[in-house]
């Protein structure tokens, strides 16, 4: 188990350094990050002012380095559009963020994982078809205007919940619905797939014919074995899904790390989009290292490969 | 009576149906693939006949009719759909739009099917060390969240159609890589690879005459799925107005600019999403029918 963790933990550690490297190099694609920070109406001394200023003069492995071993104690430099550490800032808004996937990753699994079992309980049947049809739709559903129909139907038409904001546990319903969606159907599907194989495997015979109970087949025996791939794909999904919390979080104006980035990004506010790439990066990259963990333990075949 | 004609029909029987007819069989028995393919076609025909089909310039504003409702919500056949914010024709700006998600979709995919392709063929074939590289570039790739990735960079180098599509081309490979890697793996190991290997064919060849027409199937279902993943991430960029720029009519786009009168006029918002809706649903019910269909062992 040990050399599993170590192999896995020196892949992870390795992934980290290059996406800092590819986060960090986003600042020089524009060609002179002086020339986009001075802005267009800048006149050529004042352009290289801002250059010495933030050191854009010194060869990019250098300011790399720099900003490398400043990133691993935690400070990202200061916001260009807020003047202030960038750290705090995204520590701020993080909680948001955090609550949003959690709850996401919970109604997905809630509806995915009983919705999937069901399916491959009785294929082919009218809660197959449902589940095929959810699992479907959702792939297809642009979130931003899934959200937008939500805030019609509910929060104008009806009038039940808040259009926007995140002050209270009402505000977070819509957002949570709309990322929970995004994951559910790869969620979904897995759960059934494994179900419908755990099921016709000799074991699960076995299991029946020394008289076992359904329900103590279904949930002991089955779906124990079936959930092992959901738990990793889960984790990978949570990681997406803060990633993708930045699309959910504009459209319910949910001040949290997703909506400071796309603010960011379009402010021109280079440190703090660098260090949310390497953020959410971060959180993927722990995510899926501590699934593998996770499966290796539960399912010692895994520890080979 | 020949000897030929008694034996055909007893060679039918014991035969079956040939292998053209049964592939016949599962696409037509196949409602989701019949029902992708129907829709996909229409909509690239309404793509390609825009010029023709549409009753109106997109770009054309008028500001003396703004916002009319569309006629099943008490407008005129004038403008079947309606008109924006700026009294441009809503049902014009849709039939253009098929073709910014179509071709956003298409070149987005071959790019990333491109270069997806040959890093999993190279490291299914090669293994070892190329197999470790290409694992790792993955892995590095799936790290980094491609909605943030690909709206810094658009914001970088200005939105256009065609930043909009490199940006999409070079973010979306990991899935093709994986695919490829795979199914190139599968077959690596087969005798008539061993076969030409063994007569001295090159490397070259052997990937292309013995490998791809062995795993092109996959190939296509995973360009047909990216595909709609492409048009669903370009909507969403120019949704949040870092994709393709106004006054370009992406159905994103006029979401977006629906979004501020969605309080008193929600058809704004909610015909550009619909066919969004459909089109990503189609392309996607298609590639699972070509799995289904192709390989029907794989089915899940």
């Amino acid at each position: 188990m040990l050399p599993f963790i170590l192999k896995r933990l020196g892949l992870a550690i390795l992934v980290a350094f290059t996406v800092s490297f590819i986060s960090f190099s986003l600042l020089f694609l524009s060609g002179d990050p002086a020339a986009a920070l001075a802005g267009e109406t800048a006149s050529g001394e004042d352009v290289e002012a801002i250059r010495v200023l933030y050191g854009f003069n010194r060869p990019m492995l250098v300011q790399y380095g720099e900003w490398l071993v400043q990133a691993l104690q935690g400070n990202f430099g200061e916001s260009y559009y807020f003047k202030l550490p960038v750290a705090s800032l995204i520590a701020d808004r993080l909680s948001v963020t955090m609550t949003l996937g959690v709850c996401g990753i919970t109604f997905a699994l809630l509806t995915a994982v009983p919705l999937g079992v069901a399916a491959a309980i009785r294929p082919n049947s009218i809660i197959d078809r449902v589940a095929l049809f959810l699992s479907v739709a959702g792939q297809a559903m642009p979130s931003f205007w899934f959200g937008l129909i939500l805030i019609v139907v509910f929060a104008i038409k009806l009038g039940w919940l808040p259009p926007s904001g995140a002050t209270t546990w009402r505000h977070f319903i819509m957002p949570t619905i709309v990322l929970g969606y995004y994951a559910m159907p790869a969620i979904m599907r897995l759960t059934r797939a494994g179900m419908l194989e755990v099921l016709s495997s000799d074991y699960i015979r076995t299991a029946r014919a020394k008289g076992a109970g359904e329900g103590r087949v279904m949930f002991k025996h089955a779906l124990r074995n079936a959930i092992i791939p959901v738990v990793s794909l889960a984790a990978v999904q949570m990681g997406f899904m803060l990633g993708g919390s930045i699309v959910v979080e504009s459209v319910f104006a949910l001040h949290g790390a997703g909506y400071l980035a796309w603010e960011s990004i379009a402010r021109n506010d280079l440190p703090t989009v660098q260090a949310l790439i390497l953020i959410f990066s971060m959180f993927y990259i722990i995510f899926t290292f501590l699934a593998d963990v996770l499966n290796a333990w539960l399912d010692p075949r895994m520890r080979s490969s | 009576m020949t000897v030929q004609q008694t034996i055909d029909p007893l060679l039918e029987e014991i035969s079956g149906p040939t292998p053209r007819q049964i592939l016949r069989k599962r696409v037509t028995g196949h409602k989701g693939l019949i029902f992708g393919l129907f829709v996909v076609f229409l909509l690239v025909l309404v793509a390609v006949f825009a010029p023709l089909l549409a009753p109106h310039s997109p770009y054309e504003q008028s500001l003396g009719s703004r916002m009319i409702e569309p006629v099943f919500l008490g407008g005129t056949w004038e403008h079947p759909l309606g008109t924006d914010h700026l009294g441009r024709d809503y049902m014009s700006r849709l039939i253009y739009g098929a073709r910014v998600s179509l071709l956003i979709g298409l070149v987005a995919a071959m790019i990333s099917g491109t270069i997806g392709t040959a890093m999993g063929v190279a490291a299914g074939y090669f293994g070892g060390k190329v197999d470790a590289v290409v694992t790792f570039l993955i892995n590095v790739r799936l790290a980094m969240p491609v909605v943030l990735v690909a709206l810094a960079v658009v914001a970088i180098l200005g939105g256009s159609l065609q930043v909009v599509i490199g940006v999409l081309g070079l973010l979306l490979w990991d899935r093709f890589a994986v695919v490829m890697r795979a199914s190139t793996l599968q077959v690596r190991r087969r005798e008539y690879v061993a076969a030409a290997q063994a007569i001295g064919a090159s490397t070259t060849r052997v990937v292309l005459s013995e490998i791809m027409p062995n795993i092109v199937n996959n190939l296509i279902v995973i360009v047909t799925l990216e595909m709609a993943h492409a048009i669903l991430l370009e909507a969403t960029l120019s949704f949040l107005g870092l994709g393709v720029q106004p006054p370009t009519p992406s159905w994103g786009l006029m979401v977006s600019e629906g979004k501020n009168m969605m309080l008193f006029e929600p058809w704004l918002v909610l015909i550009p999403g619909v066919v969004l809706f459909v089109l990503v649903l189609a392309i996607n019910l298609m590639g699972d029918g070509l799995r289904d269909v192709t390989a029907p062992d794989s089915r899940s």
